[in-house]
This record gives C-alpha cells, structure tokens and sequence, in this order.
C-alpha cells in the first residue's frame, strides 16, 4: 500500500451519540451565551451600520495613540476611536491606524471640512502622513445596510430550509436550519465577546458559513438517506453514526483544506479582509462541529419516516445517469 | 464503465481550452490593460500617435483582450452614493406655476374676488381668494390648469393636486406627477453626472441609479471623494453670448470687455465673444429636439419670462447677426438670428443631425443639475492600499494553492494529481468567465477564489471517499470508480446548490466588494463542479485506459 496521509483512519466507529447529551448541552450554552453577549455587550458595529467616518492613517513615525487623540481633541468630533493597525506585512517604516469618528450631525456623509480639519490636525505630528482611505456613511444608509443585511442573512436560511424539505424530508430540514442558527450565532457572538469590528463584510463571511455548514450537512444527510434505504431496520441512532463515521473522513478532509486556504488568507491576506477572514475560519470550525453533533442530534430527536419504498428510485438515484 | 463519447471529450477539453485562452490576458494584466486603452483612444477619433501604437503593440488584436475588472477597493478611487432632492423640483415647479396661476384667477376676478398668495412649505403653492364662498369656482379653473401626466404608470393622471381648505387653496403636484418628475429628474442628474465625468476621461467609471433616488458613483483613479464632489458638483454654465467674430488663432488677443471660447466640434475654431452674456441658462425653462420649416433637425427652447423679455429685446435689434451658445466655456453652436424671437421661444439651427440635436437638447437640459444632491456615503480608497491588497491577496492565494496541492497529493496519491489539475482548471476557467462577463474583483472577492480553491477539492474528496469505500467491496477498479462517481453526485449536488442559493442572495442583496465575493463565489461553485466531476473524471478514464491497472489505490 501506498503511502497515504490519512487524517481519519479509513474505518471509525465512533459513537458520536454517547455524549449527545454533553455535546448539545454545551452547544446550547454556547448559543445562549452568543445571545447574551451581543445583547449585553453589543457588537463593534463599523461604520456601514452605524454611519460615521474612518480614516486610515500611514506614517513613517512610530504610532502614539495618545497623540493622535491630542491632535483631534479640540476639533470636537465626539466619540473618537483610534486603534493602531498590525501587519506583519507592513516593515519599520510603515505605522498604520484607523481613526473612527462618529456621526456628525446632519444627514449627509460627512463635510468635506471635517475631514480636512482632521488631516491638518494629525499631520501635525507628521508633514508626510498619508491617508490611504477615508470612508464615510451617512445615517441613513447605514440603517437600511442593517435592514438588508439580516435580511439577507434569513432569507437564505429560509431558501436553504425549503431546498431541503424538498430534496429530503421536514425533519432533516429543520435540523439543518437549527446548526445553521446555532453556527450564525456562535459566530456573531465571537464578534461580540472580542469586540471585532463587525460590518458588511462580516455580514459576506455569515451566509458563506452558512452555505459551507450546510455543504457538510447536507453530506451527512445524504448519506444517512441512503443508507435508510440500505438497512430498513436499523436503528435510527445507529443508523445516524454509521453514516456519520463513513461520511468523517471526507467531513474531516474537506474541513481541513479549507482551512489550509483560510489560514493562508488569514496571515497573509493583509489586516484591511483579516475581520472577514476571521469570521470565515471560526465559522467553518463552528460548521464541521455542528453539522455531526447539531444537525444529526436533532434529526436523532425528531426521528424520521422510515417508510422510503413508496418512494424509491426518487433522490439518491435521481442524478445517477446524469452522465454515464 | 469508464466511457467518454469523441464528442464529449472534445467538449470539455474545448471548454479547458478557451479557459485558457479567456484567462491568459489577466497573467499580463498592464501591458493588455495599455492596449485596451490605446484602442479605445482610437476608437474615440483621436490620432494614432507613436505611444498608442506602442501601447497597441503590446497585446495581439486577435487575442482575447477582455480582463478582470478590479473593483476599487483593489484600484483605489472614489466612491459616492449620492441623493437626488427631488424636492427642490417640486418647489421650483410650484414657484414657476404661481404667474400662470395668478393671470388664469385674475380673469375671473369678478367671480372670485381679489387673489393672494400665501407662504406656504416648499412643494405647495396656497392662495387665498377674498370671495372664499366662490372657492369651487377658484379650484376649477386651477384644474383647468393641469396637464396629463406623460408616463407609463400614470395614464390618465392630471399633474396637479387641486384643493379647497378653510377657504384658501392648496395646490401640489399629484403623486403620479410626482413619480413622473422624480423618473425625469433623477435621469437628467444621471447624465449630467456621466457627462461630467467622462469629460475627465478616467477608466470605466460606475454610474448606476439605485432605488429611486439614488446615484451610486464610482470612479477609479480619482484622488478623493471630495474631488470626485467637486466635479459633479460643479453646476454646468450655459449663456447666450453675443458673437464679434470668429477666429482660427486661439491667441488673438480678444479686446476690452470680450473673451475668446474655443468651439466644442473643431478643436481649431474660436470665438470673440462679448464677455457679458444676453441670457443664461438659469432662465432656460425647456430645451427639445425638433425640425425647423425646412425639415432640418433643430432644438427648440424656451425662456422663462424674464430670460423671454431680454432675449426678445436682443434678437429684435441683432437679426442677421450670429450669436453663441456656450455651455461649460465653449460654443456648442453659434447661430444666426434668422428674426426677432418674442415670447420667450426659438429654435437653434445649424449643420445638425437628428443625433446632434437630441444631444444638443439634452446638453441644454442638463445645463445645471436639476436638483441639489446629498451624499449618503463616501469612500476614497489610496492607490497604495489597493495594491497592498493585491499583492497579499496574490501571495495568499499562491500559498493556501501549494498547500491544497500537496495536500491532496499526500492524501491521495495519483488521484490527488488529478483532483489538483482539476483545481487548477478550476481557477483557469474561473479567472476567463470573470474575464468574459466583465465582472469586478474586489478583495474579498479574491477571498471568495482562495475559499473557492479550499472548497473545490471537497467534491474530488467525496468521490474519492466513495471510491475507496467501493474498493473495500471488492469490487473491480472500474467499477469501483464508476460507483464512486455515481453515487458521490447526489452528495455533490445538493450541497453545492445550497452554497449557490447563498452566494445568490449575497449578490441579489450586497452591494459593492460583498457583490464582488458573491460573483467570485457563485461562479467557483459552477466551475468546481464542472472540472472535480468532468475533468477528473476524463483524466482518471484516459489514464485507466492507458494503463490498465488491476488493482487502484486511492
């Protein structure tokens, strides 16, 4: 035999209902965690949702925050936030911040006066300092990106939870939707715990996680639809393990060349996608998670119509002349 | 089995082909980019110099030349969402409508008494009649004012909203009117805008309506937001100007109280022209395309009155003489007064095509800006920073592209050769069809291809899964390999439309760079499938065929 890297052996037998109570204990938890700390502590909400400013600062001087807020004090902007950006990318003579300003009055983005009055005052401190991006969003804009967004975020569970009510049955699912639920809200609650900025871009990374969580799902799910046709009386709790054991070693590949490609992103891809890629990475690890121990564990309580043979020759088989 | 029809097999390989031949422009991204420039330079009218032709040498013409258009987060540039205050063409409506108005009630002064206008909030005109008791009659004859409403939606609306309250009455545009208006305003502002800024001739810029009211404004290249608001910010000027004479030498000095303007058509024509403008295009009320007595094409337009007064008065004195029409300090036209022109309306004739005098009276709408605009979001993105992105984003794509191609050998031997030339097909094909449909890159749009290249191999890695499961079964390779691409698909395609049904309501709903990784990540699920199910598949066949082998190790 050829040597082959194996991550999973080629045959497990774990039971991965043992701790079934365990696991979906803590993931509920973790869940109502996520939920109590975005409601305690909100979220960093960068300017696409709340409106304001940010200014990215370069200068060849070496960052003191203090200073920068010195410089600004007097232009009475309000709430100022000055954070110093890191990079392993950036060398000595690069030092980057990201000022937030919030939002001034009136309606409109921001005046062009503002934001001069800002570069005057920080170059100040340095002549040379440049200033790679400015972006501004009014208020009004910003509310209606809210909007859109969790709209878009529940439109696609719901898309998602009639495509496979159509391609399975109910309860598959509802259990699917759930570990899309339980994966959106870890993830938003991550952001709120660390207190990372959370925009629009966040916003891509969620119903990305969603559509990965639900590949993984949907692999197990697809499995577990065969083989209820292959062993009619098997139990269902065996049943489900069966399928999640033959189904890990690809779960488990797929999970991991991901993430080889997401880690790169995240410690090359430069700092300005890094909040993206965070959210993408956490939420990949979140999806491999839940679709064995959320997805399955539900569909485990919900059980499901065993009776297939009226319907047979429908789903697995439906593609298989596809090409031959 | 393991079969591949001839014209199968030349499908997809064609289909690898033109991948090929769509993406490779993009590995020459520059020199392809100063080509498509210098053709479109030449396109335009403009000489071929030696540096265009330079630049057009640089790229074949019978190569594909179409590239990835980076969006600006990766370019650098402007970008404004713009609000058109439709409200302000209400209130100058309403304030145009108060003469018309006034002299129609005047007439019927002996019925309804005395007339006077009250203030009123913008957007309405109220009057006040000294016989209120006679109000029914006052609002008749304003209706009998209004006009049907010229749009789609709103046939057999009148344009104004006439009524009757404590005795004044309170006059407004109608909503049909209103939703017509704004359509018309929101357009004119469009064009106003693209014209403004293809006057500065950047590379594609975005100009794009959004939602009702709203303009979305992308210009690469541009220094800052603030710029890009100057430029369009900016209202056109258009006057009449009284013309001395015309001239070829742009530095004939032009004398006391004249000013010398270059012609819009030919670059080596000028006008001395009288410095203080007859009119200006402030009391221009109207301007459309149309024909003069003789069939020609010509623009008719119409003066407010006041404008209608002053130029009356000067055509009268000046028949026979030219005059000129300058918008933005140049002649678009510089006529001559065929006779007196009273009332406030004429025509401009001249060596027009239908085309000319649409555009002209286009020209002549859209002097100024119809209505005020509010900026609801603005970004200026450095040069520089673009192409930081674009350099991380190149070494993190390179990087997470090695590891999964070692990965994938190391897991899989031979197949995993496969599976990595299916991948890199993959990014080929994806880099061509983002080519060919002209779509925008931004940079989590990149990140959308490198998740893309982490998640293509998942359907190579459920084939192979399933083959190695068939193996153990002991069953025949060829069979075993025919089970395990037949029983993977049902797998393969219920979880990649799943991804697919996201990445559609990403781009139906985001905007911008979250639309860009839409794109990127929509089109790599239908290339991952395609190349992990049809070229892996041609490959392990071809190579099955060859080789023969009796036993398979995957």
């Amino acid at each position: 035999m050829a040597f082959r890297l194996k991550l999973v052996p080629s045959k497990t037998n774990f039971d991965f209902f043992r701790y079934a109570k365990v696991t979906f204990g803590a993931s509920a938890i973790l869940v109502v965690l996520s939920i109590v700390a975005t409601l305690t502590m909100g979220l960093n909400f960068g300017i696409d949702f709340r409106g304001g400013t940010t200014i990215r600062t370069e200068s060849v001087k070496k960052v003191d925050v203090g200073e920068y807020r010195k410089a600004l004090k007097p232009l009475k902007l309000g709430d100022v936030t000055i954070t110093e950006v890191f990079d392993p990318s950036f060398g000595p003579g690069k030092n980057v911040t990201q000022i937030r300003i919030e939002q001034q009055d009136g309606g409109e983005a921001v005046t062009v006066e503002t934001i001069t009055k800002v570069k005057d005052a920080l170059r100040k401190i340095d002549p040379n300092m440049k200033f790679p991006s400015v972006e501004s969003v009014g208020p009004k804009v910003s509310g209606e990106l809210i909007k859109t967004a969790v709209l878009a975020v529940v439109l696609s569970n719901l898309a998602v939870l009639f495509y496979i009510w159509l391609r399975f049955e109910w309860q598959f699912s509802l259990g699917a939707v759930l570990a899309l639920i339980h994966d959106v809200t870890l993830t938003i609650g991550i952001f709120s715990v660390l207190q990372l900025k959370f925009d629009l871009t966040i916003i891509a990374a969620l119903l990305t996680i969603v559509g990965y969580s639900l590949n993984d799902t949907v692999v197990v799910f697809d499995r577990v639809r065969e083989n209820l046709r292959r062993y009619k009386k098997m139990d269902l709790k065996d049943l489900l393990g069966l399928s999640i054991n033959e189904t890990l070693s690809r779960t488990v590949m797929t999970s991991f060349t991901t993430l080889i490609a997401l880690i790169a992103l995240l410690v090359l891809g430069g700092d300005v996608i890094r909040g993206f890629v965070f959210a993408m990475t956490w939420g990949i690890i979140v999806g491999t998670y839940s679709s064995v121990f959320v997805a399955s564990t539900i569909l485990l309580r919900l059980g499901v119509k065993r009776d297939w043979s009226k319907k047979s020759g429908s789903a697995g088989t439906k593609y298989a002349n596809i090409d031959a | 089995m393991l079969q591949f029809s001839t014209w199968k097999k030349t499908l997809i390989l064609g289909i690898c082909l033109l991948g090929f031949v769509f993406a490779i422009p993009n590995a020459f991204y520059s020199r392809v980019e100063k080509h498509n420039d210098a053709a479109a330079q030449l396109a335009k009218g403009l000489p071929l110099t030696p540096e265009r032709k330079a630049a057009l040498a640089l790229w074949p013409d019978w190569m594909p030349n179409d590239l990835v258009n980076l969006g600006l987060d990766l370019r650098g540039g402007a970008h404004l969402l713009a609000e058109v205050k439709v409200e302000d063409v209400y209130a100058a409506r309403m304030n145009a409508l108060w003469p018309e108005v006034r002299d129609a009630l005047r007439k019927a002064r002996a019925e309804i008494g005395t007339i006077r206008r009250q203030d009123s909030p913008p957007g309405e005109l109220i009057i006040k009649i000294s016989k209120p008791e006679k109000i029914a009659r006052a609002v008749e004859i304003v209706k009998g004012l209004s006009r049907p409403v010229v749009s789609l939606t709103g046939i057999g609306a009148r344009d104004l909203d006439v009524q009757a309250v404590d005795g004044k009455i309170i006059i407004s545009l109608s909503e049909a009117e209103k939703i017509a208006t704004d359509q018309r305003t929101v357009e004119q502002s469009l064009e106003i805008i693209r014209r403004r800024i293809d006057e500065v001739g950047t590379r594609e810029p975005t100009i794009q309506r959004q939602g009702d009211r709203r303009i979305l404004i992308e210009v690469p290249g541009i220094g800052s937001a603030e710029e890009l608001k100057q430029l369009i910010g900016t209202t056109a000027k258009l006057t009449f100007h009284p013309v001395i004479r015309s001239t070829r030498d742009k530095n004939t000095p032009p004398g006391a109280g004249n000013i010398i303007v270059p012609d819009l058509n030919d670059p080596n024509l000028y006008y001395i022209l009288d410095r203080s403008p007859v009119v200006t295009g402030e009391e221009l009320v109207d301007a459309q395309p149309t024909f003069d007595q003789n069939g020609r094409p010509a623009v008719s337009f119409r003066f407010d009155a006041t404008g209608g007064r002053k130029f009356g008065i000067y055509t009268a004195e000046n028949i026979g003489k030219p005059f000129a029409i300058v918008l933005d300090n140049k002649v678009i036209s510089a006529p001559v007064i065929q006779a007196h022109i009273a009332g406030g309306s004429g025509i401009i004739t001249g060596n027009f095509t239908v085309e000319e005098s649409t555009k002209l009276a286009v020209l002549l709408r859209a002097g100024a800006l119809p209505a005020g605009m509010k900026f609801l979001e603005e970004r200026t993105i450095g040069p520089e920073l673009g192409q930081d992105s674009i350099d991380a984003g190149k070494i993190a794509t390179i990087v997470a592209f090695v590891a999964v191609l070692i990965f994938m050998m190391l897991s899989y031997g031979l197949f995993g050769v496969f599976a990595n030339v299916a991948l890199l097909m993959n990014v080929v094909i994806l880099f061509a069809m983002l080519s060919i449909m002209g779509a925008t890159l931004t940079l989590p749009g990149i990140a959308g291809i490198v998740l893309t290249i982490g998640m293509a191999v998942d359907a190579n890695v459920l084939i192979y899964e399933r083959i190695r499961e068939e193996l153990h079964s002991a069953k025949g390779p060829a069979r075993a390999i025919e089970l395990g691409f037949e029983k993977a698909l049902s797998a393969i395609i219920d979880a990649n439309v799943t991804t697919l049904i996201a990445a559609v309501i990403l781009f139906a709903m985001g905007s911008g760079p979250v639309r860009g990784f839409a794109v990127t990540l929509g089109l790599g699920i239908i290339t991952s499938v395609f190349t992990a199910i049809w070229v892996t598949r041609l490959l392990i066949a071809t190579w099955f065929h060859w080789r023969r082998p009796r036993t398979v190790i995957v």
